[in-house]
């Protein structure tokens, strides 16, 4: 059992952190929130200096043009893009940790031809068209219909969540093409190009205030994409979604949860700016104990995650693992709100920046925390899968 | 980086579990409390095992084995709620002969800390059992011996696995270490204590896991309901988080060094980063424990209080949860 970087990631860390310190400074600033195009541009950019790199779909097999790296290599990869501020995966997110692997996994050749070059060098963005307004944690009752027709599957319902929908070019849609099979086995996942008629987004505006997520209505027209377009064998959805949690290390939140560390220290440095006797400052002990408990928490989930990979050297993180993480980190999120709600206090009254104060970073990171207990399994879910799955605990019917 | 335990620390922790299983059940935990509890043949054969003198130096009489595979092993002796002063005896072991092989045994009490030096009264655990006290602080480490410590032993301790008694007077003694020593030690003896912590909550766990799914009511076992598997899939997830964090300070102890820039490596603030974590973990697992319970877990005859009672005291050794959130705090302000 030991922490220090084996020679190899040594050497990959080292030259890493070069690259990094010579690439960074030519970025132009990152782009305000909302503004789509200007994101998708920002992360183009970036996306195809990684590639030119050779850090593109750095956890990828290189037979599919990624680089093959190792996980504990993923992980260096990480904790250095986080350490040097470095932009975080954003709007190709989906593309490179889910629809790219899935594609590897049970794409037909001529989709892997197609599709992975462009999600590698940035040139496709994909959205994630899965949860439906009545198919949340029970996703396999989702009810949006694909009905064969020739050569193509007309598609009708209704998506939502779907983050970076406005600027996507191609969407991870399941789809249910027998409904009279039980529920798990009626689903397919297809490939539906965004630019297909009748595909309408509709931005859906968070307790953040941003256009994080939309909605997609595929029932207005009949929306038509080719069975070529199929990714697996009809009705075998189910699987194919969920093909892409073996390419998972439990890794998909350590960089914001690295990134949190960081606003750990700097509502530090804010505290200890600030004048003895104000309630507010670093001599009030309580505050510390508090700032020390959410840092002592990240701590914890670095080494947690640590764990998680060495125990997935050989395969995917197993579930105890991810989910311990997920748990942990939505419950340690909350915390770090609370914190930064109490170190603003009556500053928190503005959203935005004021005087001085990055108000609008700081407040959505109280705020984040809503979103990490509900987005990718809720709080509950998650519960229910440790206690059945790793605990042994029977089922509630 | 390979942050998971190889084959032989998995033979190490089995080894140490069979040892606990036959010499150390839970009855003799229930006797130890009481006058002449103290099992000196069984101590014997826990030091003979080596987890006295793991970790101490090859010229001080121990096995200079490193620090983590002494968390892996402490954490095994806090699972199954083995009595006596374990830290103590380990922290002694190097210093005080026969300690080592377990015919001298040792009490400790740390000096340091604002709780320390406090207006309570000094409650010092085990040395009742002790031949030796050690006394740490940050001048150094003073060796005394037991009979010339003005005491009482309480008729009454919190825990009844743990003898306490009330230290009237505690004389200067010799130094047997310096400030460096004892800083090395007290550093050691709070993430040791935070593996006995950890262990503790895993076990109330698997206490509280194996109560859920027999215990019936409403016709099924109880474990089938979410508002219990809720907080039973939360003690689990602390028992984890725990465990990590304390393994992560033993190997910062052993590579001396941050690995690259990560700030969380740092020994002390990984020392301390552990003892908010086990601190917590152990006594909110041990409350759910009794909870998911019901009545029986407020008798005296289920176990479930033992883990709680044990978790509180160890939980004020060598550190505190909120001074350690402190020391967290400190060391993030100094990250620029």
């Amino acid at each position: 059992m030991h922490l220090r970087d084996s020679p190899p990631d040594h050497a990959f860390r080292t030259a890493l952190r070069g690259w990094l310190a010579d690439t960074l400074p030519s970025l132009p600033p990152a782009p305000a929130p909302d503004d789509w195009p200007a994101r998708r541009a920002y992360d183009a950019r970036w996306q195809r200096l990684l590639f030119e790199a050779g850090y593109a779909g750095i956890h990828w097999p290189r037979e599919f043009g990624g680089r093959g790296a190792s996980p504990t290599e993923q992980l260096v990869f990480l904790e250095e893009t986080a350490l040097a501020g470095a932009p975080d995966t954003d709007l190709n997110f989906v593309a490179l940790l889910h629809a790219g692997p899935t594609l590897i996994m049970e794409g037909t050749r001529e989709q892997q031809q197609f599709h992975l070059p462009r999600i590698l060098r940035g040139e496709s963005v994909w959205c994630q068209g899965f949860s439906e307004p009545g198919a949340g944690s029970d996703l396999a009752s989702l009810r949006t219909r694909a009905v064969r027709d020739g050569d193509h599957y007309v598609v009708t319902g209704q998506k939502i969540w779907t983050s970076g929908a406005e600027i996507a070019d191609y969407c991870e849609l399941l789809v249910r093409t027998d409904p009279d099979a039980p529920k798990h086995q009626g689903i397919s996942w297809l490939i539906l190009p965004m630019a297909t008629p009748g595909v309408e987004v509709r931005p859906l505006r968070t307790m953040q205030g941003g256009r994080d997520f939309a909605e997609l209505f595929l029932d207005r027209v009949r929306v038509r994409v080719p069975a070529a377009n199929l990714v697996g064998a009809e009705n075998d959805g189910w699987r194919v979604a969920m093909v892409t949690f073996g390419f998972e290390r439990g890794t998909a939140f350590v960089r914001e949860m690295l990134d949190a560390r960081r606003l750990v220290v700097e509502v530090a440095q804010l505290v200890r700016s600030r004048p003895p006797g104000s309630g507010l400052g670093w001599d009030d002990a309580g505050l510390r104990r508090e700032i020390g408990v959410v840092a002592a928490e990240l701590d914890a989930l670095w080494a947690l995650t640590k764990r998680n990979v060495s125990r997935a050297q050989d395969g995917p993180v197993p579930v105890a693992g991810g989910s311990a993480f997920k748990l942990f980190y939505g419950e340690a999120r909350h915390h770090l709100g609370d914190v930064v709600m109490r170190v603003l206090d009556r500053a928190a009254l503005s959203a935005g920046d004021v005087a001085g104060l990055p108000n609008s970073r700081l407040v959505d990171a109280m705020t984040h925390g809503y979103a990490v207990n509900i987005a990718a399994g809720t709080t509950q879910i998650q519960r229910n899968i440790v206690a059945e799955r790793v605990l042994g605990l029977p089922k509630e019917r | 980086m390979h942050f998971e335990i190889d084959d032989d620390q998995r033979d190490l922790i089995e080894g140490v579990r069979d040892f606990c299983d036959k010499r150390f059940p839970i009855q003799v935990a229930r006797a130890f409390g009481a006058t002449g509890g103290f099992d000196r043949a069984a101590w014997r054969d826990l030091a003979a095992l080596g987890v006295l003198a793991m970790t101490a130096g090859e010229g001080d009489g121990g096995l200079a084995m490193p620090v983590a595979d002494a968390g892996l092993v402490f954490g095994e002796l806090g699972r199954a709620l083995v009595p006596g002063p374990l830290i103590a005896c380990h922290l002694a072991a190097g210093l005080v002969d026969g300690v080592a092989e377990g015919t001298t045994v040792a009490a400790a009490v740390d000096l340091t800390g604002a709780a320390r030096g406090g207006p309570g009264p000094l409650l010092v655990e085990h040395l009742r059992d002790a031949d030796v006290l050690l006394a740490l602080d940050t001048t150094g480490v003073r060796v005394l011996r037991t009979a010339e410590v003005d005491h009482e032993v309480l008729h009454d301790p919190f825990d009844p696995t743990t003898p306490v008694s009330l230290v009237r007077e505690l004389p200067d003694g010799d130094l047997a270490a310096g400030p460096e020593q004892a800083a090395r030690l007290l550093r050691l003896g709070s993430v040791l204590t935070s593996s006995l912590l950890a262990g503790n909550a895993d076990r109330t766990t698997r206490l509280a896991v194996d109560y859920a799914k027999q215990r019936e009511q409403f016709g099924r076992p109880v474990g089938s309901f979410q508002a219990v598997k809720h907080l039973l899939a939360d003690m689990f997830v602390r028992a984890e988080v725990s465990r990590a964090a304390v393994d992560a300070a033993a190997v910062a102890i052993d590579e001396e060094e941050p690995v690259g820039d990560d700030p969380s490596a740092t020994v002390n603030r990984a020392a301390a980063s552990a003892r908010v974590l086990a601190g917590r973990a152990a006594l909110d697992n041990a409350r759910s424990c009794i909870q998911v319970h019901g009545g029986m877990g407020f008798t005296w005859e289920v176990d479930a209080h033992l883990y709680l009672k044990r978790a509180w005291i160890l939980s004020t050794s060598f550190g505190s949860v909120d001074l350690a959130a402190e020391a967290v705090a400190d060391h993030v302000a100094l990250e620029s």
